[in-house]
């Protein structure tokens, strides 16, 4: 059906790519997830002296293209003479972004557990740290999935350009297929294919999840 | 004339209006009074055609409502209605929301159609409140403002679907005059609606829905006075 | 500690060079806000329409745009495209691509704007004898506006910051082009991209606050 030449090989050539792409993005998702736990608690309990610097810093990471934040953080690191690999400067530097997109979707999570919930507990007996545990983080995990859901794809779609640093993901792996091949679109089209893949039936478990939980009083 | 002729409505597998036989005259003011899930207000959307029935004719003036060929958007200029939810248009104010249909539907003039949204809302006693947005107003005022711009198209009839019901007991009053005031002036009326008293008070005749159909139908001091049917002297035993 | 010594006046000086680049930035984005717009309309009235063709047509754009990633959608535009015998320059490919993106997400930010809007208010329109053409267009269309408008700004951000994949492709006339040329000819690379972060920084905030202002004006109600 198809005349290409195109070998199971170059197929396996790109599973290294998106093996790369899913690495990537993993390590970011998990360390920017945790980072912006932290972050998301301070800018909601905090007092203003720490979190309007916080949320000043955090804003910086939404408002620079992501491909500008890599280039400096490899500039950083060899000025720095940090010596880091491709891989370590692109997961710091999608962590970084993650965490900061993260901060916001915790702390709507928290604020979204209604105060009066939280007296009650606390007029109960239960320390900070009690309430935040068993009251809170249950509650606002349950706000906070679909859209934490959502920044996870985005972060998945966002690592293609760690091929900026070098790194051959799936979209580099694609382009070096494609220059070799001289096959653009059925190459891209199978590039693109995996990546829906990966990415269409999570977003409808979010999109499901989101329906499911929306508040239905 | 609106003529309802053996009309069945279904839900799914709930029937809500089976066998329904009505005729209303010009300038006659009817009442339908009944308990939640008689059908009262499922007639009114079949009436301007809003819903579509299983069964039976429902015409007015001569056009049959559910017809093929009838042009449903021309039909609705002679039918007024103002629903539970007043539905006013947030984006405009009190005065571009009245004057909206008449310039878009009718094709009125601008001038035109202030001129006559400015009497409009002043009959209904809005006339201070043009400029304003509606979300700035109280229910009993979207409401009356709903009133207006449906009059505002200069209708033959006015269908009202339980009008107060999602107000403040002390804003029904006002909407209740209002009403009244358009009964006494000789627009042709179907009033939905849950308050017995003004029934009684407006009615040329009053219908009680139950189950579906019109169980009893006469004028007020009958059908509220002195009810025929034991279903009509329970109901109104429970809301009075 | 560190044995680099940083060079900003080098950056300083090239600094019109880069305002110039933030110019065709801003083009970028403007261009393919408008044209993702009037996409993104047609497509939510595509998806309305009840005909399976076009309103299938509508979802696999917006499911493409929002699964796959944007730098995808611009490779397939630059290099892609080259099957057809098209061969699209850096500059239209990204705004092509970037346009692609932004009709995806904004026809989906007005499908949840239009949901948000209740049913009753084109029933009352329609009530009045309006067709539903009409009850859309002076009704339900405006309050979706409305809802969409803060949506919206965020994609006009994030299609300010999509121009910088540009270099990906050979872009080398807008602000992260310039800066990217710069640093090939001096090395001087944290520097420039410094200074390169501010501005779009200063764009981003900018645009922000412009739309705020602006929603304050027009949505008065």
């Amino acid at each position: 059906m198809f005349d290409t030449s195109l070998t199971l090989a170059d197929l396996g050539f790109l599973a290294q790519g998106a093996a790369m792409t899913l690495a990537v993005t993993a390590v970011s998702v998990i360390a920017g997830t945790i980072l912006g736990i932290v972050f998301g608690v301070i800018r909601n309990q905090a007092g203003p002296y720490w979190s309007i610097p916080l949320t000043f810093l955090l804003d910086v990471f939404r408002s620079v293209p992501l491909l500008i934040q890599l280039v400096l953080g490899n500039a950083a690191q060899s000025i720095f003479k940090l010596g880091w690999p491709p891989f370590t400067t692109s997961c710091v530097v999608l962590s970084l972004y993650t965490a900061a997109y993260c901060t916001e979707i915790v702390r709507g999570g928290i604020s979204s557990v209604p105060a009066t919930t939280r007296r009650a507990a606390r007029s109960l007996g239960l320390t900070w740290w009690q309430d935040m545990r068993y009251i809170v983080a249950p509650l606002a995990t349950r706000v906070s999935l679909p859209a934490w859901i959502g920044l996870t794809l985005g972060v998945m779609k966002d690592s293609a350009l760690v091929l900026w640093l070098g790194l051959i993901e799936l979209l580099r792996a694609s382009q070096i297929l494609v220059t070799r091949l001289q096959e653009p679109l059925f190459i891209l089209i199978i590039c693109g294919a995996i990546y829906f893949i990966i990415s269409f039936p999570v977003a409808r478990l979010g999109g499901y999840l989101e329906k499911r939980w929306s508040p239905n009083d | 004339m609106i003529e309802i002729e053996n009309v069945r409505k279904s839900f799914g597998q709930l029937e809500v209006l089976k066998g329904i036989n009505l005729t209303v005259k010009k300038g006659e003011v009817l009442t339908i009074i009944g308990g939640s899930g008689s059908g009262k207000s499922t007639l009114l959307t079949c009436i301007n055609g809003l819903e579509t029935i299983d069964a039976g004719r429902i015409v007015v003036d001569g056009t049959d409502v559910h017809a093929k060929g009838t042009d449903l958007n021309k039909l609705r200029r002679k039918l007024g209605i103002v629903f539970q939810q007043f539905n006013a248009f947030p984006h405009l104010t009190v005065l571009e929301n009245v004057m909206l249909a008449p310039v878009k539907v009718l094709g009125q003039s601008k001038a035109e159609a202030e001129a006559m949204a400015v009497k409009q809302l002043s009959h209904v006693g809005l006339g201070d409140k043009l400029k304003v947005y509606p979300s700035r107003m109280s229910g009993g005022q979207q409401q009356r403002m709903a009133i207006a711009r449906a009059l505002a198209m200069s209708p033959d009839y006015m269908l009202f679907d339980e009008v107060t019901s999602a107000l403040d007991p002390q804003l029904v009053g006002e909407v209740l005059d209002t009403m009244r005031l358009l009964s006494s002036e000789g627009m042709t009326m179907i009033v939905v609606t849950h308050e017995i008293a003004f029934a009684r008070e407006v009615s040329d005749r009053v219908a009680f829905f139950h189950k579906g159909r019109i169980h009893e139908i006469g004028p007020p001091a009958q059908v509220i006075g002195a009810p025929q049917q034991p279903e009509t002297a329970a109901f109104l035993k429970s809301v009075l | 500690m560190i044995s680099y010594s940083f060079h900003w006046n080098q950056a300083f000086k090239a600094l019109p060079q880069m305002l110039d680049g933030a110019l065709v930035t801003l083009q970028i984005a403007i261009l393919s806000m408008v044209v993702g717009l009037a996409v993104a309309l047609a497509l939510t009235l595509f998806r309305l329409s009840g005909n399976r063709a076009l309103s299938g047509f509508a979802t696999g754009w917006v499911e493409i745009a929002r699964n796959t990633p944007a730098l995808f959608q611009i490779y397939m535009a630059h290099f892609g495209l080259g099957n057809f015998g098209i061969h699209l320059s850096p500059y239209t490919a990204l705004l092509v691509g970037i346009a692609f993106n932004n009709a995806g997400y904004l026809a989906e930010n007005f499908r949840g704007a239009l949901k948000a809007i209740p049913d009753t208010q084109a029933r009352a329109g329609r009530s009045l004898g309006m067709t539903p053409l009409q009850a859309f267009r002076y009704i339900v269309l405006p309050q979706m506006l409305r809802v969409a408008f803060l949506p919206a700004t965020n994609q006009m951000v994030w299609a300010i910051l999509m121009t910088s994949l540009g270099v990906t492709v050979g872009m080398n006339t807008d602000l992260a082009g310039v800066t990217q040329e710069l640093n090939a000819r001096s090395f001087r690379t944290f520097e420039f991209f410094a200074i390169a972060a501010v501005i779009y920084y200063l764009i981003a905030k900018a645009v922000t606050l412009i739309a705020r202002l602006f929603a304050a004006r027009m949505f008065r109600y």
